[in-house]
């Protein structure tokens, strides 16, 4: 058997950084939460807002350290797997990624051991800063990692010697075009992600009578994270189209399997696209609206997949099927969002129904988005590893195909293994919940939006 | 500027390798150490006494992994390719010993498989570490520029020496760091075990010593050739007075001198491997010259460098300091 080594890398590196993006996904938002919790404790010095802060470090900290152990994974794979790309992209890449490194990585990594481990060890203020930094932290990696990541899609502030990309101007190069949009679009899925994981676990808490407080909590946060960055995160996902269109535009034309730019393009609902044929197969489609979307102008042109030579496209359907993903979630989340602002606002945001029904089950959206926005970024890129300056099969390392596939079965088996005693463990966790204060005053009723000491006052009335 | 900033990198990868070394190490040693002490009282206390630090520990391997691809992209586009499999299996252990540290906790009381997970991993990343080091010391087949070898040139009894040594080093480590933070019977074994293993750990460096000059003329030439042996040979006589000096700390009770007199044995063993190797980067093949990044991109890194390392050793050390003290049994974080 002839073994593609080009594909078994390219396997291997799709597989070891979905596993990882999940991770830091979860952990930019909740590493906010759990810093708001804090500062809503010191600020009110309601001890149930502790408990839940220390409830919820328990969760980052197994979340975390999934993260970071998959994250070395990825430093080392750079060279391991992609020397051409190491070789050739590093003079511009490896500063930004070092940069990650001496200003993000050891900031999360040392001061989450105070975060975990400090709250005898250090004054409350003291934590809370620890959580806030740790917080920063893992966005300023977001940070460097979307700018590296936007500077492969759109590669500008660099000259060519020799095959081998050279840095002219460094600001360029940070802040490229496409940065600002990507980094905000990312970050808000993560603030999403979180903000519906966080919903999710306290109307499941609701749902069962358990953990009033904590329940109340969970779900007016999260849902106050979502009202607004769901409908903000369809506006910016909107613009950061536009930029795509403008400088990717093969990409775009793959998101859309829009093949012909000679007539104004519908909005494919569904579609099966053959790439033989050049064309779509049992097209459900909504005449104009593509256009509209893309130009913001009903009969706009914009270039098709025709337009570009069949070796310079990128595989349409993971890339059209993707996107679909990836909008329909965005969609349900607003959706989602609103009905529970409704509600809120007519005093039954904590009934139970199919509202809650709802959220409980909500959870996985964020990270299914995510991914499958992923896949449209980097399948969507193809056949470049750095659009227009370096193609893939140009990148890979002189490591022989039965290696690589070897390694690639040992982290298939490794992170199935990890990663299901991890989500075991968070479930766990997560089952038994925030501790219960002494005093009853963390349960109240399912239904009652009565302040807790009110209902402390009823559930002591009762015993009498 | 084309020798300054290549010789300034590369002091500053050794430097970063160096502290991974020393920060890594002994936290990895006590999963070597793992298996030696059964009672669950003291694997806790084991673990707790790394607990608020490994993360950042292991944090200086992605410095000296980055800052071998950012100040030199070519080294870092061969040395890779080249330890393929060991590194891969270093990553592969380092998860399992790293998820140890925060699933064994939620499993309790049904910890036993984490507690594999972490002297297992801790182990046979140590060793594929150290194989990773004998490795690169003895050569890597290198045409035009692209490593040429195959997958499994780094597979050699040097190689593997260099393993078994780093894991008796890294115990080391580990033994004197517990002398440092725990009392009690825990501490008494370590004592005992730190003596064991600072005699086994002599025997590699001398065994490494002996071997790397007679598997290259060129090293046996830096080291034997007048005048170089006799500011040379300073190296392993200040080895053996280092020796002593942990040595007696051992058996005179102290607490803190060993510990950082292993640290003491650790860097010239280091700087020994350095002197071998120097000016190249990828022995024998390429030097740091040759495999440099382009000025501009190393000039502006080292700012990033010169700003962020003392930030960044200033808030390591007010860590360290905030969980300074002994553990006693019991003591835990969690």
């Amino acid at each position: 058997m002839d073994l593609d080594g080009l594909l078994i890398a390219r396997l291997q590196f799709a597989f070891t950084i979905a596993f990882h993006i999940i991770f830091p996904t979860f952990t930019i938002g909740l590493a906010a939460f759990i810093a708001f919790l804090e500062g809503v404790w010191l600020k009110t010095k309601d001890e149930r807002y502790l408990m839940l802060a220390r409830f919820w470090t328990k969760v980052f900290a197994l979340s975390f350290a999934m993260g970071v152990v998959s994250g070395i994974v990825m430093s080392y794979q750079f060279g391991t797997n992609w020397s051409g790309y190491s070789e050739k992209l590093g003079n511009v890449l490896g500063p930004l990624i070092g940069y990650e490194v001496l200003t993000a990585f050891f900031l999360e990594a040392t001061f989450l051991g105070v975060m975990l481990f400090g709250w005898k060890r250090v004054p409350p203020w003291l934590h809370f800063l620890s959580s806030v930094i740790v917080a920063v932290g893992t966005t300023i990696s977001a940070f460097w990692i979307l700018s590296a990541n936007s500077w492969m899609q759109h590669p500008v502030g660099h000259r060519m010697v020799d095959g081998v990309a050279l840095p002219v101007d460094w600001f360029t190069i940070i802040f490229n075009p496409t940065f600002p949009l990507r980094f905000a679009h990312m970050v808000i899925a993560a603030y999403l992600t979180t903000a519906f994981v966080v919903m999710a676990v306290g109307a499941r808490y609701l749902r069962r009578g358990l953990h009033g407080h904590g329940g109340r909590v969970m779900l007016r946060a999260g849902l106050g994270m979502a009202l607004v960055l769901a409908p903000l995160q369809l506006f910016i996902g909107d613009a950061h189209g536009l930029k795509t269109a403008e400088v990717q535009p093969a990409k775009v034309a793959a998101m859309e399997a829009h093949w012909d730019s000679s007539d104004a393009a519908p909005l494919v609902l569904f579609a099966w696209p053959d790439e033989q044929a050049e064309a779509n197969r049992a097209a459900i489609e909504i005449p104009y609206i593509a256009s509209l979307i893309i130009t913001h102008e009903l009969d706009g042109k914009f270039p098709g997949l025709r337009d570009f030579p069949r070796e310079d496209r990128p595989p349409v359907k993971p890339v059209f099927f993707s996107f679909r993903v990836m909008v329909g979630i965005g969609l349900l989340m607003i959706l989602l969002a609103l009905w529970g602002g409704w509600r809120w606002w007519r005093g039954r945001l904590f009934e139970d129904g199919w509202f809650l029904r709802a959220i409980a089950w909500s959870w996985p959206g964020g990270f299914v988005a995510v991914l499958a926005g992923w896949v449209v970024a980097e399948t969507g890129r193809q056949p470049w590893v750095a659009t227009g300056i370096l193609r893939t099969v140009d990148a890979a390392s002189p490591v022989a195909a039965g290696a690589v596939l070897s390694s690639l079965l040992l982290f298939i088996a490794v992170y199935a293994i990890v990663f299901a005693a991890g989500i075991y463990y968070i479930n766990r966790l997560l089952e038994k919940g925030p501790p219960v204060l002494e005093d009853g005053a963390d349960e109240t009723p399912l239904g009652t939006t009565l302040s807790s000491a009110s209902s402390a006052a009823r559930a002591a009335t009762e015993e009498a | 500027m084309e020798t300054f900033l290549p010789t300034i990198w590369a002091a500053l990868i050794a430097v970063a390798v160096l502290l991974y070394v020393l920060f890594d190490g002994f936290d990895l040693g006590l999963g070597i150490l793992f298996p030696f002490r059964k009672s669950e009282g003291d694997r806790d206390l084991m673990m707790n006494s790394v607990a608020p630090f490994w993360d950042g520990n292991e944090t200086w391997l992605i410095l000296g992994g980055g800052g071998l691809w950012v100040a030199f992209p070519k080294a870092y586009a061969i040395i890779l390719p080249a330890l393929y499999l060991p590194l891969i299996v270093m990553l592969l252990a380092l998860i399992f010993r790293g998820v140890a540290f925060e699933f064994r906790w939620v499993a309790k009381p049904k910890h036993r498989l984490w507690d594999i997970a972490f002297a297992g991993g801790s182990s046979v990343a140590t060793f594929a570490q150290g194989v990773v080091l004998g490795g690169l010391v003895q050569g890597i087949h290198v045409e035009n520029g692209q490593f040429a070898g195959g997958s499994f040139d780094w597979l050699t009894p040097f190689s593997l020496l260099c393993g078994l040594g780093l894991m008796v080093g890294y115990a080391l480590l580990a033994a004197c760091w517990m002398l440092f933070k725990i009392e009690g019977e825990l501490a008494t074994w370590a004592r005992r075990a730190a003596r064991n293993l600072l005699f086994a750990m002599l025997a590699f460096i001398a065994a490494v010593s002996i071997w790397t000059p007679l598997m290259s003329e060129a090293i046996a030439e830096r080291w034997f050739s007048t005048p170089n042996f006799f500011y040379l040979s300073q190296v392993p006589l200040l080895t053996l007075v280092l020796a002593y000096v942990v040595w007696r700390g051992l058996r005179r009770g102290a607490e803190l001198t060993p510990f950082l007199g292993s640290i003491g044995l650790f860097v010239l063993g280091f700087a020994g491997l350095a002197i071998s190797t120097w000016p190249y980067l990828v022995p024998r093949a390429l030097t740091i010259f040759e495999t440099a990044a382009a000025p501009e991109s190393q000039v502006f890194s080292l700012i990033g460098v010169l700003v962020m390392l003392p930030i960044i050793l200033g808030y390591v050390v007010f860590v360290y300091w905030t969980f300074r003290g002994k553990l006693r049994p019991g003591d835990g974080y969690h």
